[in-house]
């Protein structure tokens, strides 16, 4: 599963930071039909989370009702150099990860 | 002042081709708009972010697929073409094959020099990999203007295509004309009719929740006046691409697009 993040590089002590994340994921409502009448089963990512140097913070449920390739955008308060780190599950269990590391300053 | 006289006659020849061609044009250059003025500013928010633009999933995979080695030669895209030679080839397409003579589309270059050049088997229509490989080639080309070739060889696909395009189909009994040359601008249902102008693709299109190609957007059209769908790759959805080309010509690239 391939993704998108985008945190500054950089950011001072106490900065707000803009978090945004793009993860390529069909999102299969679990409502549609394939072209042969057969339902197809719900497969969405259900949770995605962050930890910023293994301190959770953020955490979000997705459900049938995110669209496809779901874009999602959060802050946090930039404290400390490291990392920040992605995880995500979808409902046939396949996970996802990705680390962005970031350089506080003063 | 004898030699310059058929200069002067081929410069007027060339002139009344020039206006007769400018005529034919059902929306004049300087009224061309592109999809993306007919959308919602929420959506043309999100295909000008670099960053939220879903088609870029697609863009930064073909940047990826362009690099990697395939086939049996084990050659990548890479390995012939630069980057800087890439810029601006996207909107040249549709275009004659200089060897076979044949009109080709991204689509169909891309997967010649697979075989031809990588010893590669070909790419399916709207394969994940053939998306992403035209969307990320397209993208090179952002921002400049169409520029579509309708002499010599492409002159009959031209007339071809724009006979497609004229050509009242399906139960509805509508060309594409009726829509996107006579309507556009007006409602249908919640829908603005945009003028179908191919610069976007491949584009992301939010009914398909996912990229598509320019033919599936034909095919959707075709579906939606409930006429008969052709299969990906035909020769007459090559020929309307390339009036399609023309007609927009000069409206910037923008893959990967946001559409509805």
């Amino acid at each position: 599963m391939a993704a998108r993040i985008q945190i500054p590089r950089e950011a001072r002590r106490g900065e707000v930071i803009e978090v945004r994340i793009l993860i390529q994921h069909p999102m299969e409502t679990g409502y549609r039909h394939d072209d042969v009448g057969h339902l197809i089963k719900r497969n969405v990512i259900n949770v995605l989370s962050c930890r910023y140097n293994g301190v959770e913070v953020f955490r979000a449920d997705l459900s049938s009702g995110i669209s496809a390739n779901p874009y999602v955008q959060f802050y946090t308060v930039a404290e400390a150099s490291g990392d920040l780190e992605f995880n995500w599950i979808d409902d046939e269990g396949q996970r996802g990860s990705e680390r962005q590391p970031i350089v506080v300053k003063g | 002042m004898r030699r310059a006289r058929p200069r002067l006659v081929l410069a007027a020849a060339a002139l009344a081709a020039g206006v007769a061609l400018a005529q034919e044009r059902a929306i004049p250059p300087g009224e061309l708009k592109s999809g993306s003025a007919f959308l919602g500013s929420d959506l043309r928010a999100l295909q000008n972010d670099d960053f939220a633009n879903p088609g870029m999933l697609w863009v930064e995979r073909g940047e990826k697929l362009w690099r990697e080695p395939a086939g049996k030669r084990s050659i990548a895209c890479a390995g012939c073409h630069t980057d800087q030679s890439m810029r601006g080839v996207a909107a040249s397409y549709p275009r004659i094959d200089k060897a076979s003579g044949k009109l080709f589309n991204l689509e169909r270059r891309v997967n010649w020099c697979r075989g031809a050049r990588m010893g590669a088997e070909p790419l399916r229509y709207e394969s994940e990999e053939l998306l992403a490989l035209t969307a990320y080639i397209a993208r090179q080309s952002l921002g400049l203007p169409i520029v579509t070739r309708i002499d010599g060889a492409a002159r009959a696909h031209f007339e071809t295509g724009r006979a497609s395009y004229h050509l009242r189909r399906g139960q509805m009994n509508l060309s594409c004309a009726h829509c996107h040359d006579a309507q556009w601008g007006k409602r249908l249902l919640s829908e603005t009719i945009s003028q179908g102008h191919p610069n976007a693709y491949p584009a992301y299109r939010m009914e398909w929740q996912t990229m598509g190609s320019l033919e599936r957007r034909l095919r959707a059209c075709l579906s939606g006046i409930r006429a008969e769908m052709l299969p990906y790759g035909s020769q007459e959805y090559l020929d309307l691409e390339l009036f399609l080309g023309w007609r927009a010509q000069g409206l910037p690239i923008e893959t990967p697009g946001v559409r509805r």
